[in-house]
């Protein structure tokens, strides 16, 4: 009796466990969830949040954006968080893109040494790493004794709290960010093709311009996305180097939530960082096409 | 495209070594102007490296090269006028065609409109006239090498380096190329390097094919020589397919070897090597130079036979020898109707010049 029984369940248990088996796009659903309540939720009350009127957050309306947009010195913190991440954007390029040429030429072993070179910042503490610039950065720093023992000027250059020493450390701090990309294209590019390059008669520099260069274009963008939105973004860094001296969103949205308390322009002034570094991000990624264009010409 | 009739390339003496490894050893090698040469050998025995050094991306430790007469081990490879087609062909993926193959010219410095014109007329070299605005990725095996060519030939290199072109082509499309290029080579006269570890197509496509082996050069000669006279036992087994008996030389005056094999027979052997009495020989004998017979005779050894399969026109037997080794042997199909367990004997075809090598060296 019990094997007829079994005989009969079978095939409904082989229907069920089909039924249970997840159909792939199921797969996505624990990752797709995770986003949901990590990101979007958070998100969604954030632009609730910036629409009431009041810290207590009782009574809508949109008064804290037109007080938050109004203010002539929120577009100044704006322009200098954007030109912040621009001029990073710029020295990481200028270093990343001829390091990232040494090691595409160095042999196997220098390849490995460079490599961890590059990923070495990113083994310690960006606490750590922004505490280390203030030494270099300072008065009494490594740059300021050389500069005076040089004789290149007759007194201390003022670095901490100001927009180069911030560019300074931020380039270090974010180049791991730039040369990883850069490093994982160029190192796929065919090293056949620099060698039919030379082959056709092409110089160093016209096989770097024509061939190597817009090959890595698309790592390059990658790693300037990168480093717009992290240095853009990097709190800590503009906090410790920057000083109240210089004041970037971060700083303004942390003053508004844990200082003032006023939630609702904190959320305003977070949802303005989130859409002029994601406007950033584009229009590096736009010049990004067009160079391809270029290149394609 | 007068500019790039009758180029003589010499290699002099070229060594290199990477590290420890000696890829190429003292290869000497004079191209005729107009001439197609095949480097063929076994994989890692330095062939690509013999055209790095050609095409002047890696610089010797020792040796020379010269392009009729001049050496230019002195120029970087953009300065050199060798054109190559590299095994992956290594288009410029970011570019049209008729960019790839504008390449070389702009690199020259061409006017505009000779960079168009030149550009035109060799995409309808290779006939791909209509593909002109396709990137690389867009296009065939066949023709993406087709572009290679067309981009390597516009810039009328003095001479042409071809690294394993066909490998990735399947075989029917190989041939097609085989023969493109032996056409394009002889319409412009072109001095040629086939790098190739295929010896078909060695012997198709080559005017002289030099076979390498360990970074050497062990024979540079006609096809037709190669096959039929090899000068060492590497390259008899390299080139076709060969059996080897191995014996013992009892004199050799006259320009004849009397050998006894191990398998069981004595033999007088045409060869023009000299051999001490008593040192252990191999006899490279081909399938085709063997022949069976249903009786014995002096000059024949006892074979068992193990396997006849037809072959074509021919059939091919597989056979056993007395002393244990294996023979390939293949006639002709004809009536004999022998049984399979049959005892046949083999020996030499009478036309038949097997090779003869010492056997001490290996
Ligand atoms: N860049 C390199 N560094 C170190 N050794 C190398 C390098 N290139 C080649 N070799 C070695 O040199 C020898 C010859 O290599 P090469 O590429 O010339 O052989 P090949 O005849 O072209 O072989 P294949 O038919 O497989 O292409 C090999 O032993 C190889 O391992
Ligand atoms: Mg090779």
């Amino acid at each position: 009796m019990t094997t007829a029984t079994a005989e009969i369940a079978a095939p409904a248990a082989r229907r069920w466990s089909a039924a249970l088996r997840p159909a792939e796009w199921q797969l996505v659903l624990p990752l797709a969830l995770a986003y949901a309540a990590f990101f979007l939720v958070p998100l969604v009350l954030l632009i609730l949040v910036s629409f009431f009127d009041d810290e207590k957050i009782t009574t809508m309306g949109g008064a804290q954006w037109t007080k938050f947009l109004g203010d002539r010195f929120t577009w100044k913190v704006i322009a200098d968080t954007l030109k912040l991440g621009v001029f990073t954007v710029a020295a990481t390029s200028l270093i990343g893109v001829p390091v990232a040429l040494v090691y595409l030429g160095a042999s196997a072993r220098w390849q490995g040494v460079i490599l961890f070179v590059v990923i070495l910042p990113l083994l310690t503490s960006v606490v750590v790493r922004t505490f280390a610039w203030i030494v270099i950065l300072g008065r009494e720093g490594v740059i300021n004794q050389t500069v005076l023992w040089l004789g290149l000027s007759p007194a201390p250059l003022r670095l901490l709290q100001t927009e180069h020493g911030l560019v300074i450390a931020l380039t270090q701090i974010e180049m791991p960010l730039l040369l990883l990309p850069l490093l994982s294209v160029m190192s796929r590019m065919d090293p056949n093709l620099r060698d039919a390059s030379s082959a056709l008669g092409a110089s160093k520099w016209r096989t770097l311009f024509r061939v190597t260069l817009p090959l890595s274009l698309p790592g390059l963008v990658a790693g300037c996305m990168l480093v717009f939105a992290s240095s853009t973004t990097a709190f800590i860094s503009q906090l410790v180097i920057g000083g109240n001296r210089l004041v970037y969103l971060p700083l303004l949205i942390w003053q508004q939530s844990l200082v003032v308390y006023n939630w609702p322009l904190a959320s305003a002034a977070a949802l303005t960082l989130l859409v002029s570094v994601g406007l950033g991000v584009a229009a590096i990624a736009a010049v990004g096409r067009r160079g391809h264009a270029w290149a394609l010409r | 495209m007068t500019g790039t009739r009758g180029h003589t390339l010499d290699i002099v003496a070229v060594t290199h070594r990477y590290g420890a490894v000696t890829a190429v050893a003292d290869v000497s090698l004079a191209v005729r102007a107009g001439e197609i040469v095949a480097l063929l050998g076994p994989s890692g025995c330095g062939k690509t490296t013999l055209l790095r050094v050609v095409a002047g991306f890696v610089r010797p430790q020792a040796g020379s090269v010269r392009i009729d007469g001049a050496a230019i081990d002195g120029l970087p490879a953009n300065l050199r006028n060798v054109g190559i087609v590299f095994q992956n062909y290594a288009l410029f993926p970011h570019m049209t065609v008729a960019q790839n193959v504008a390449y070389g010219l702009e690199a020259r410095g061409r006017p505009r409109a000779e960079v168009r014109r030149t550009v035109e007329t060799f995409l309808d070299v290779v006939r791909l006239g209509d593909f002109r605005d396709r990137l690389p990725r867009q296009l065939s095996g066949g023709q993406q090498q087709r572009v290679a060519l067309a981009r390597a030939l516009a810039v009328e290199p003095t001479v042409l380096l071809l690294d394993e072109p066909f490998n990735a082509l399947d075989k029917g499309l190989r041939l097609d190329m085989q023969i493109e290029i032996k056409r394009l080579q002889r319409q412009f006269g072109l001095t040629a390097i086939l790098v190739t570890h295929d010896q078909d197509e060695a012997m198709s496509v080559a005017d002289r094919i030099a076979v390498m082996n360990h970074g050497r050069v062990e024979q540079f000669d006609t096809p037709v020589n190669v096959y039929d006279r090899p000068a060492t036992l590497f390259v008899s087994g390299f080139v076709g397919t060969t059996n080897l008996l191995r014996g013992r030389a009892l004199e050799a005056k006259n320009g004849c070897a009397v050998v006894t094999l191990d398998a069981g027979a004595r033999l007088t052997v045409r060869t023009e090597r000299a051999f001490t009495a008593g040192v252990p020989v191999v006899l490279s004998a081909r399938p085709e130079q063997l022949c069976l017979y249903t009786a014995p005779a002096p000059e024949r050894w006892s074979v068992t036979r193990r396997l006849s399969v037809p072959l074509g026109p021919n059939t091919m037997h597989d056979l056993e020898t007395r002393d244990g080794a294996t023979l390939k042997l293949i006639e002709p199909r004809h009536a004999y109707g022998v049984d399979a367990k049959e005892e046949v004997w083999c020996g030499l075809r009478p036309e038949a010049e097997p090779g003869l090598f010492d056997a001490s060296s290996i």
